[in-house]
């Protein structure tokens, strides 16, 4: 099977005042559908700069980087701006909801961009508020839910276009232990059970449990790349 | 379908902060409304002082002595007493002529039992009131019999009657003694309240030119030669060819000066509408610097805006939105709060135009090409000073923009 994510010899070099940073120094590494992968390290790691490349949000300065097989290392910004919006889905710490807009609503920005017409979007917001079991907080705005919730409600937005990936950046970090096992158990659970494929950054080792495999950064290179044979549940 | 969604989108952000977008528009509302006010009332009293000018009377041209050299001094206009009825009457008969009354002035008291109050007593003759376009309120105007006999008959002007018959029983059928001869008041005029010059039109006793020059002046010359043009295009033509007729009448001949002096409104008016024109781009000055000022109030907001959500922008760039989608949307709102604040400007502007209206008695107009420019100016505003903004907003790096505090 085709691999979602395929890097090969990625460096990212970027100018930082007057000093030239290498944040990645020759990355390779290949996801394939339907893995659950934890991206480890400590801060200065590169891990959020690799997350950025994978998301489309930056582009490599050497090295190449097929999404889905496609060569995507040298698209314009309007071009990934697209597979972004089409093919990728994101999870933040800070949730990243519009305020005053109902859970409905921000789960359906995504195909607003997309071009999904109303009628259908309607539809699919409250069916992915069901998947991750808060629809009936549809109507709801993000001043008046959980932390916990919010992040549903984010994590229901990743989903809408059907994905070929889910990102998510330490999407725990804000919250307290019991909505962290929520958030990381639906993860986990849609993984098994949909078969999505999902890149989580976290440098907590407790939420890394959850992932099948575990890929740990350091200094820009990976240094280690372990399946984790005890999973938490 | 594109603009349709952009649109959406930009509403469904202005509505999200409404009490931010209520007073981003302010501005824009403000100016507009002043504009509209000042153009209204502006306008308003262009009319007003073309319908003044109009009221003088239906394409009027006036005959006035000129000056004469007497033993080496030149007296003023008027100074010559060369004009006669029969000037008039030969004026009659010119191709363009509609009609023409003589007009003889003296200032005198007038006395009507125990009041007396003095005035000006003019002798026309009965084609006065077409030629000023002046209607009676009561009874009737002499009529050329009554010229012919010189008859001791009176029409009195609104102030008048108020001055001599301060009770208000009709003054029609009663006597007034002027310069101790009485009249019969047959009639009374309209009130048509000051001239341009600030006189009291009103303030006048009509009696027949025969009447005036006989017992009155005592002259066989006239102040005065009303001529109405039958049409407005005719008035030029009129104007000189009443030139030629008199300078013909008076056995002048060049390099000898006219001992009279033909005028019409025509020069009056143009200055009157030069002055609408200069005071109309006066207002248009002020409307422009009030909506510059309520666009650079948008263009702020806008800023602070883009910085506020530089969150919201980083997150819409990775759910799909392209840099272009961005910047539209961003321009998109600043276009819709102008033009919706210029909207409610225009409806501000005018309910401001009728309370002024009403507490003034200002005649106003709001003519309907300034509503479709202050519509059409705000939305450029909006494009103009929204532009930089949103430019700004779109060219954020969607991951520093994730990352903003």
């Amino acid at each position: 099977m085709r691999p979602v994510v395929e890097v090969s010899s990625v460096r990212k070099e970027y100018v930082m005042g007057n000093d030239l940073v290498c944040a990645l120094r020759g990355v390779d590494l290949a996801v394939e559908p339907g893995e659950f992968v934890a991206v480890m390290g400590p801060s200065g790691s590169g891990k959020s700069t690799f997350m950025h490349l994978v998301g489309l949000l930056d582009t490599p300065s050497a090295g190449t980087y097929h999404f889905e097989g496609i060569e995507v290392s040298h698209l314009s910004a309007d071009e990934r701006a697209d597979i972004r919006g089409r093919r990728l889905g994101f999870v933040f710490q800070a949730y990243n909801l519009l305020p005053r807009t109902s859970a409905s609503e921000n789960v359906e920005l995504p195909m607003v961009y997309a071009g999904t017409p109303e009628s259908e979007r309607i539809q699919i917001a409250l069916d992915k508020l069901e998947m991750v079991g808060i629809r009936h907080l549809a109507n709801h705005h993000p001043n008046q839910m959980s932390g916990g919730q919010q992040q549903r409600v984010a994590i229901a937005r990743s989903l809408v276009n059907n994905p070929g990936l889910i990102l998510a950046d330490e999407p725990t970090g804000a919250l307290d232990t019991k909505s962290s096992q929520d958030v990381m158990r639906l993860f986990a659970r849609l993984n098994d059970e949909q078969g999505i494929t999902i890149m989580l950054v976290t440098h907590e080792p407790d939420v890394a449990a959850y992932a099948r495999r575990i890929v740990t950064f350091r200094d820009g290179v990976i240094t280690g790349d372990t399946l984790n044979e005890r999973r938490a549940a | 379908m594109r603009l349709k969604l952009t649109l959406r989108i930009a509403l469904s952000a202005l509505v999200r902060n409404k009490a931010r977008s209520l007073l981003t528009m302010l501005g824009i509302v403000i100016g507009v409304a002043a504009v509209i006010v000042t153009v209204a009332i502006g306008v308003g009293a262009r009319t007003s002082v073309q319908q003044s000018i109009s009221s003088l009377g239906s394409n009027l041209i006036v005959v006035q002595p000129g000056s004469v050299t007497q033993t080496g001094a030149r007296t003023g206009f008027g100074g010559a007493s060369t004009l006669t009825p029969d000037d008039g009457l030969a004026i009659a008969k010119l191709p363009g002529v509609a009609s023409v009354s003589p007009a003889v002035s003296l200032r005198t008291q007038v006395v009507a039992g125990a009041n007396n109050w003095q005035t000006t007593i003019t002798g026309v003759a009965p084609t006065y009131t077409f030629i000023r376009s002046w209607p009676l309120a009561q009874g009737a105007f002499f009529n050329e019999n009554e010229v012919a006999s010189a008859a001791k008959v009176a029409v009195l002007g609104a102030t008048v009657v108020a001055e001599l018959f301060p009770n208000d029983d009709s003054p029609i059928g009663q006597t007034v003694i002027i310069k101790g001869a009485p009249y019969t008041v047959i009639g009374t005029l309209t009130p048509l309240g000051q001239s341009g010059l600030g006189t009291d039109q009103d303030d006048v006793v009509m009696i027949p030119y025969t009447s005036a020059m006989e017992r009155l002046t005592g002259l066989t010359t006239v102040n005065t030669l009303m001529i109405s043009a039958a049409t407005q295009d005719q008035i030029s033509a009129v104007t000189s060819s009443v030139t030629q007729l008199l300078e013909a009448r008076h056995r002048i001949v060049a390099p000898q000066v006219d001992d009279f002096q033909v005028r019409n409104l025509q020069a009056i008016a143009q200055t009157a509408s030069q002055t609408g024109t200069v005071m109309e781009l006066l207002l248009a000055g002020v409307a422009a610097v009030s909506l510059v000022v309520g666009g650079i109030g948008i263009m702020n907001i806008m800023l602070v805006s883009v910085t506020e959500r530089t969150r919201e922008i980083g997150l819409r760039m990775s759910v799909g939105a392209r840099a272009a989608t961005i910047l539209r949307q961003f321009l998109a709102e600043s276009v819709v709060l102008s033009t919706i604040g210029g909207l409610i400007g225009i409806v501000t502007g005018a309910i401001g135009t009728l309370a002024v209206a009403a507490l003034t008695h200002w005649p106003t107009a709001i003519p309907p090409q300034w509503i479709l420019a202050s519509v059409a100016f705000s939305a450029m505003v909006g494009i103009f000073f929204g532009y930089y903004p949103a430019r700004k907003a779109a060219q954020l790096n969607p991951i520093e923009a994730l990352r903003f505090e």
